[in-house]
């Protein structure tokens, strides 16, 4: 039975349809692999219950046939999702026990497609991470480790608790939101596949909030066809978030195959940095290869403004950070610490219910929007955006279809092996433009390091193009094939 | 630009963080490296550059004006800390 875990996302939904096995016993399935894999700690709250009684409903679905495209289908959702009376707490103390009355709308789609969920799954607090070491809850713990070691690995963050279930087969795919690379990071660093849509494309309605201008849903899966698939359901056009955007949702699913014959990749010299490792470089340049050899043709490209692109992101999404995380103040929600007067009881709640890197980011902001500095940093930081939006717009105006990029600078690193906030930032520099000029982006897999470890490649493209992606994508998945590490969980 | 550790306990005060003298000499350090290295994006010409108000440019949506949803109090209320009569409870803020 424990073989079921094993299928992709396609693979289960079409078993299910053809009534290989039940929605009931493929759900049993995960909650044991879920049971086993506590040290992981990749979910921070089970749900075994409400899944039980979501996949008998699927099975009688699946018998009446009113089946929906993800009926029975075992989920993950990130704690950063809103949950109807269900552990929603972005990872963070502050938002101790609350349960919405509410669900997300990215997660309302799933359960409306047929979807299961098995639980809420661990983050670094509000999203803010690369390692999810971050969370209130404990560090993630990466699958994968360096060949012949026993030592533990991060899974990279913030969406750590996602690419971790995915890559043990703890759920079939999992939800997840990117604000610099929280989707598509994790995704490289545990052999697994992330995109993060056109900003516009899932609502965020119901997604507690971290970097407005910049957060956006997206899944993480197994396969290329697992993220279409999902993103499918997921993506909706939505009059409760006004930043929605009005464009019908395609199957992505329908145009797998076609390949990138023709296509247009763009290589841009800009993310060849200073110290790369040349595993990184190897890497890059077997994605060329393969891509090239299945008829694209690979164009030199400049986008000139991308060294400013981290920067500016540690000034932008700080600041919206500060005003979207003043409403945790003792009174409406969550954690409460008495003080002398109310201004003591905002100060210690939030100095208590907050983690380290949750208030370095609210104070950068609130220094960087105080009076006299709002010109000097968040100003010039919005057009320094303006001007990297521009170079991906020019590269694209010439004909460029997609562009490819190595996902990380490195692989998954071991927990407290980077302290220095500066350089956890720096393992965002190849996803973080993408967040900032609202394209979307996809990390593949692209093969293994010496130590083992998995490494992946990533393709921007064009606004609301997701299905580029997904084509040229299932390219590099098809010639590198696909990663799982060895259980020793 | 470098902050002191004044700046960073009037930052914090703003912020409604309560921050102890050994915090704020902490954070200061790591405030500073921070700041430092975003001093880079001086360096960019921003001369005539439009400041970035939407990544994707749409109009703003007009919603039907009806009510569609309300009288909840009750859900509004039922994750604060302290509520009685569908009210949140505060500490006392006028003597």
């Amino acid at each position: 039975m424990t073989e079921l875990t094993k299928l992709t996302l396609a693979e289960a939904r079409d078993g299910l349809k053809a009534k290989d096995f039940s929605a009931l016993e493929l759900t049993d399935a995960y909650l044991s692999a879920i049971e086993k894999a506590k040290a992981l700690n990749a979910y921070i709250a089970d749900t075994p219950e409400k899944a039980r009684e979501m996949a008998k409903a699927s099975d009688a679905r699946l018998s009446n046939g009113s089946a929906g495209p993800l009926e029975g289908v075992p989920l993950g959702i990130k704690d950063l999702f809103a949950t109807e009376g269900i552990h929603t707490q972005a990872g963070s103390h502050i938002l101790d026990a609350f349960k919405p009355a509410y669900e997300s709308t990215v997660t309302a789609n799933l359960w409306a497609d047929g979807a299961v969920m098995l639980g809420k799954l661990n983050m670094d607090e509000f999203a803010m991470g690369s390692s999810n070491e971050t969370s209130h809850y404990g560090p993630v713990i990466n699958p994968w480790r360096v060949t012949g070691s026993n030592r533990d690995l991060v899974p990279g963050g913030s969406s750590g608790g996602s690419a971790a279930a995915v890559a043990a087969f703890l759920c079939a795919g999992a939800t997840a939101t990117d604000t610099g690379g929280s989707i598509r990071q994790p995704a490289a660093l545990t052999g697994t596949v992330g995109i993060k849509p056109t900003y516009g494309r899932c609502s965020r309605w119901g997604i507690v909030a971290f970097a407005s201008s910049l957060d956006q849903a997206g899944p993480i899966t197994r396969t290329v066809r697992d993220a279409a698939i999902m993103l499918t359901s997921m993506a909706s056009v939505d009059d409760k978030d006004t930043t929605s955007v009005d464009v019908p949702v395609p199957d992505y699913e329908a145009a797998f195959g076609a390949g990138v014959s023709g296509m247009r990749i763009g290589i841009p010299k800009e993310y060849r940095v200073d110290g790369m490792p040349q595993e990184i470089e190897d890497l890059w340049q077997q994605g060329i290869a393969w891509l090239k050899d299945a008829g694209a043709e690979i164009v030199d490209i400049t986008l000139p403004h991308t060294k400013y692109a981290l920067p500016a992101y540690y000034i932008v999404a700080p600041a919206e950070a500060s005003s979207n995380l003043a409403r945790y103040d003792g009174v409406r929600y969550g954690l409460r610490v008495k003080g002398d007067d109310i201004t003591g009881m905002y100060e210690k709640t939030r100095s208590e219910g907050f983690g380290a890197e949750v208030k370095r980011r609210i104070l950068i902001g609130t220094y960087v929007l105080s009076a006299g500095y709002y010109d000097a940093y968040y100003l010039r930081a919005q057009k320094v955006r303006t001007l990297i939006k521009r170079d991906f717009e020019t590269v694209f105006h010439d004909g460029v279809d997609a562009i490819l990029t190595p996902t990380t600078p490195n692989a998954a690193f071991a927990p407290g092996e980077i302290t220095d906030p500066v350089q956890m930032y720096l393992n965002d520099i190849f996803t973080v433009t993408v967040n900032m000029a609202g394209l979307p982006g996809i990390s593949v897999p692209g093969g293994l390091n010496a130590d083992g470890l998995p490494l992946g490649l990533q393709l921007i493209g064009k606004p609301f193009d997701e299905g580029t992606l997904f084509r040229a994508a299932e390219v590099i998945e098809r010639a590198a094939g696909r990663f799982t590490p060895q259980e020793w969980w | 630009m470098s902050v002191d550790k004044d700046t960073v306990l009037r930052v914090a005060k703003l912020a409604r963080i309560a921050v102890s003298d050994a915090e704020a000499e902490t954070m200061k350090g790591e405030l500073n490296e921070i700041l430092d290295w975003v001093e880079q994006l001086q360096a960019v010409d921003v001369e005539g550059v439009e400041p970035m108000t939407a990544v994707v440019e749409t109009r703003i949506k007009m919603r039907t004006d009806v009510v569609n949803d309300g009288e909840k109090a009750g859900d509004i209320v039922q994750n604060a800390p302290l509520q009685e009569d569908q009210f949140f409870m505060v500490p006392k803020v006028v003597e």
